[in-house]
């Protein structure tokens, strides 16, 4: 019954099967990307300009989304925001997955001492606290974008490494490994060829979930005051910065949130409603 | 209403991937009287376990019975609810799965799995449900009954935890009892002893049974008739007798015919002598520390030698846990050996696969009992296949292509095949395109480990006659490893026998009927025969079994 159920709901396009809430979740995934692509083209004002005579304006025509602390257009701010928070997310998640995952990997294949030595230093980098270790690396040589990207992305990197990891065990264990270890191959080719065809999947979700974790990572540091400077501010900064609209209910604390609230779920239910390709023998 | 069991006309579907249904039983008609042993045969995907999980009203997920009535005792178990359903499993019938081990829980003790029906049914108190289970574990002749309950699944054998099933299932008293390929996990002298339990404690309960199995030998040995099936329709129902001897439907005759001894090929090119391929000395190798001696702590392969002439067939055969796959995975390099040369082709070889050259391992291809595993289920056969021809061989993309072609052929697989992936294909298919690879290479030895052992008798005995015909054309030799004694006489030249990790005899394939060694002589006669009074009429020296059974 739940197996006719679940097949009605989902629809099949190009040989994959998709269901409505993958669908509307890529939609807002893909629109925030536009957003940060395209957003100096778009925005009403410029970020910089005081263009409201009050702060923490209420929304309204030519302001639609209110104005900031000091009388600065929200709408732009936000839309501008996106930029920072999709783009310095963005970065940072590549660069952990594909470093964490190519690294796992090797260490599945290879085992012995590689795999213990990296597996250990990699555990020591976990036991830091995430938000400590960005302050720490932030005190000590300021806050830039690089910076900002390469932390996020060490930070992250011993949970993507972990996880292709035990993945990549399971393979291999598998006799296909073995018949391409005898056969003579490279651990190069073992990982590319023989591995990661077969975790890309979960691989794939990993990389989805991670992303949510650094964009909130990123918030949070930017909401503490170390991610991204003034003027420049991402999601979180725009958060921090209007804390003391809370009292006044105004949309300048409240969008930013929800912008932030938007990205994160919809790509989490992305990754739980993956199209799945059909394969079906007989058809 | 006079038989136990009445089916008819059942129908069960199931949907696939895309939403589409399939119908996998059509419409099955069967009977059985109380008291009677019926066995459902055919090959995998024939819907045999499927009718036979139907008669506890139990639909495996994603399928669903559409039609029919399945009358058991009295009640249209397709009717029921599923409350109902459950109140008469464990009580009116109850079912013995294949893997006993994945069926018990390592976390409680056996006396408990074993009387929880009583518990669940509110049977019987504990106390006269245990003494109620050690009189079944007596009548099926399980080794210290009194304690056997305290201990974890983990600590018993694979054979007796199947009889350990086997009272789970019967301490419910329960009319009829479904066999689900219980003793195709085990090894031949083990199997005897299942057997005989299961028989005799059916008998003196007068218990009905359904036993699903793919082996007509053993089936020939418990079941009072036979319902052959085969893509969900019922091919043939007769006695036990009638059919083995008087097969109406070619379907069942094909499978009568795979038992039946094939005219091994006879040797004409004697010519040049015998030229060694491959020979072993002293070989040892195992698991666990290095001791002092620089021998590991778990030895499963000792002191073995043995010799591979070229164009010949040695055969390796001997019970799970006698180091005949660890030989195999020595001989490829996979497991280095603790002690002990190779010598391949005339050079010595290193014993880690990482050290040897391209050529030599090129020339010695092993291929896995697994398809399943062996074959990367990311890939389409064609990537597969063309591996070994761009790693070896540096083919282009169209040489390439043109020799799987031609491999493909080889193993009697339509060309159209290479773009599906691993999951895509039968069991028998994988395990072709698995040899096809092994081809790729050129080698001159392929180590074939249990490569049929996972395959229908029917489809099996297709592929030893493929291997014949591929050794004939290119001159192969071939190491057979296997458990089933009628698969490597059909194939071997020599017959190695192994125990414990020790080489026991050398014999060929003509004296197999008189081994001199007395492990040999357990191992051979413990290979069921398609007489049904083999069993009954089977006498094993009871030294020897003590001596060398896994009880």
């Amino acid at each position: 019954m739940t197996m006719a159920r679940a097949a009605a709901s989902r629809r099949s396009f190009l040989g994959h099967s998709y269901n409505l809430v993958g669908v509307l979740a890529s939609l807002v995934i893909l629109a925030w990307t536009l957003v940060a692509v395209f957003a100096p083209y778009i925005i009403p004002h410029p970020i910089g300009d005081i263009v409201d005579d009050d702060y923490f304006g209420p929304m309204r025509q030519g302001l639609w989304l209110g104005s900031d602390y000091l009388g600065r257009d929200m709408l732009s701010r936000v839309l501008m925001g996106a930029r920072y928070t999709v783009g310095i997310s963005l970065a940072a998640v590549s660069i952990a997955c594909f470093s964490g995952v190519v690294l796992g990997m090797i260490a599945a294949v290879t085992g012995g001492w590689l795999d213990t030595c990296l597996s250990r230093f990699l555990d020591a980098m976990n036991s830091i606290p995430s938000k400590l270790f960005g302050l720490v690396v932030v005190a000590a040589v300021g806050s830039s974008i690089p910076v900002l990207i390469l932390t996020l992305a060490v930070i992250y990197i011993p949970g993507a490494y972990r996880f292709a990891r035990a993945l990549a065990v399971n393979i291999n264990t598998m006799d296909f490994m073995t018949v391409a270890r005898v056969r003579g191959e490279s651990t190069a080719y073992l990982i590319g060829s023989e591995i990661l065809p077969n975790i890309i999947r979960p691989v794939l979700a990993d990389f989805g979930l991670r992303f949510v974790f650094i964009v909130l990572l990123l918030s949070g540091l930017s909401f503490l005051g170390l991610g991204l400077q003034p003027p420049l501010a991402d999601w979180g900064a725009l958060v921090r910065e209007n804390i003391g609209g809370l009292p006044f209910a105004a949309p300048a604390v409240i969008v930013p949130s929800l912008a932030i609230a938007s990205l994160t779920i919809s790509v989490n239910l992305l990754i739980d409603n993956l199209p799945q390709k059909i394969r079906d023998r007989d058809a | 209403m006079t038989n136990l069991v009445e089916i008819r006309n059942l129908r069960i579907e199931a949907t696939t991937d895309a939403g589409r249904l399939v119908e996998i039983i059509k419409g099955v008609s069967l009977d059985i009287a109380d008291g009677e042993i019926v066995a459902l045969i055919g090959e995998s995907g024939s819907g045999k376990t499927t009718v036979a999980l139907s008669l506890m009203g139990h639909a495996r997920p994603g399928c669903r019975i559409t039609g029919g009535e399945i009358n058991v005792n009295g009640k249209n178990m397709a009717a029921l609810s599923e409350k109902e359903r459950a109140k008469l499993r464990g009580t009116n019938i109850a079912y013995v799965p294949q893997s006993a081990a994945a069926s018990f829980n390592p976390s409680s003790t056996i006396m408990e799995q074993v009387i929880e029906v009583t518990r669940i049914h509110r049977l019987m108190p504990p106390e006269q449900a245990r003494r109620r289970a050690v009189e079944l574990f007596k009548a099926l002749s399980l080794p210290d009954p009194e304690g056997i309950g305290a201990r974890y699944p983990h600590q018993v054998s694979g054979g007796q935890l199947q009889r350990l099933s086997a009272a789970m299932a019967l301490i419910g008293d329960p009319k009829l009892v479904i066999f689900d390929e219980p003793t195709t996990a085990l090894d031949v002298t083990t199997q005897i002893d299942v057997l005989k339990a299961f028989k005799s404690v059916m008998k003196a309960g007068g218990i009905a049974g359904v036993y699903v199995s793919h082996d007509l030998a053993v089936v020939a040995q418990i079941a009072d008739r036979i319902v052959v099936l085969k893509g969900g329709e019922v091919q043939e129902t007769g006695k036990t007798a009638e059919i083995l001897s008087a097969a109406k439907h070619p379907y069942t005759r094909e499978l009568l015919a795979a038992f039946e001894p094939k005219a091994r090929q006879t040797r004409t090119d004697a010519e040049a002598g015998p030229k060694p391929l491959l020979r072993i000395d002293n070989l040892t190798a195992g698991y666990g520390a290095v001791r002092a001696d620089g021998l590991p702590l778990i030895r499963a392969v000792q002191s073995v030698s043995l010799v591979v002439e070229k164009g010949r067939n040695l055969g390796i055969i001997g019970e799970s846990g006698c180091g005949k796959s660890t030989l195999a995975r020595v001989i490829a390099g996979i497991h280095p050996a603790a002690a002990g040369d190779i010598v391949f082709d005339g050079k010595e070889l290193e014993r880690t696969a990482r050290k040897r050259s391209q050529d030599q391992l090129r020339e010695m291809q092993i291929v896995f009992q697994y398809a399943d595993t062996a074959l990367n289920p990311a890939k389409p056969i064609e990537d597969i296949i063309s591996r070994p021809l761009a790693f070896y061989h540096r083919l282009d993309r169209q040489a390439r292509s043109k020799r799987v072609d031609e491999l493909l052929d080889m193993v009697r697989l339509p060309k159209a095949l290479r773009y599906r992936h691993p999951a895509e294909l039968s069991g028998g298919q994988k395990q072709r395109v698995n040899f096809a690879r092994a081809l790729a290479a050129n080698p001159k030895l392929i180590i074939c480990d249990e490569i049929t052992s996972a395959l229908d008798t029917v489809v099996a005995s297709a592929v030893i006659e493929l291997l014949k015909e591929l050794q004939r054309e290119l001159g192969l030799s071939y190491i057979f490893i296997s458990h089933d004694l009628s698969v490597v006489e059909a194939i071997c030249d020599e017959i190695m026998v192994m125990y414990n990790g020790e080489r026991v005899e050398q014999i060929t394939p003509d004296k197999v009927k008189a081994p001199t060694h007395p492990y040999s002589k357990l191992l051979f006669s413990s290979v069921p025969k398609l007489d049904p009074t083999w069993l009954d009429g089977l006498v094993r020296d009871p030294e020897l079994v003590s001596q060398y059974g896994h009880r």
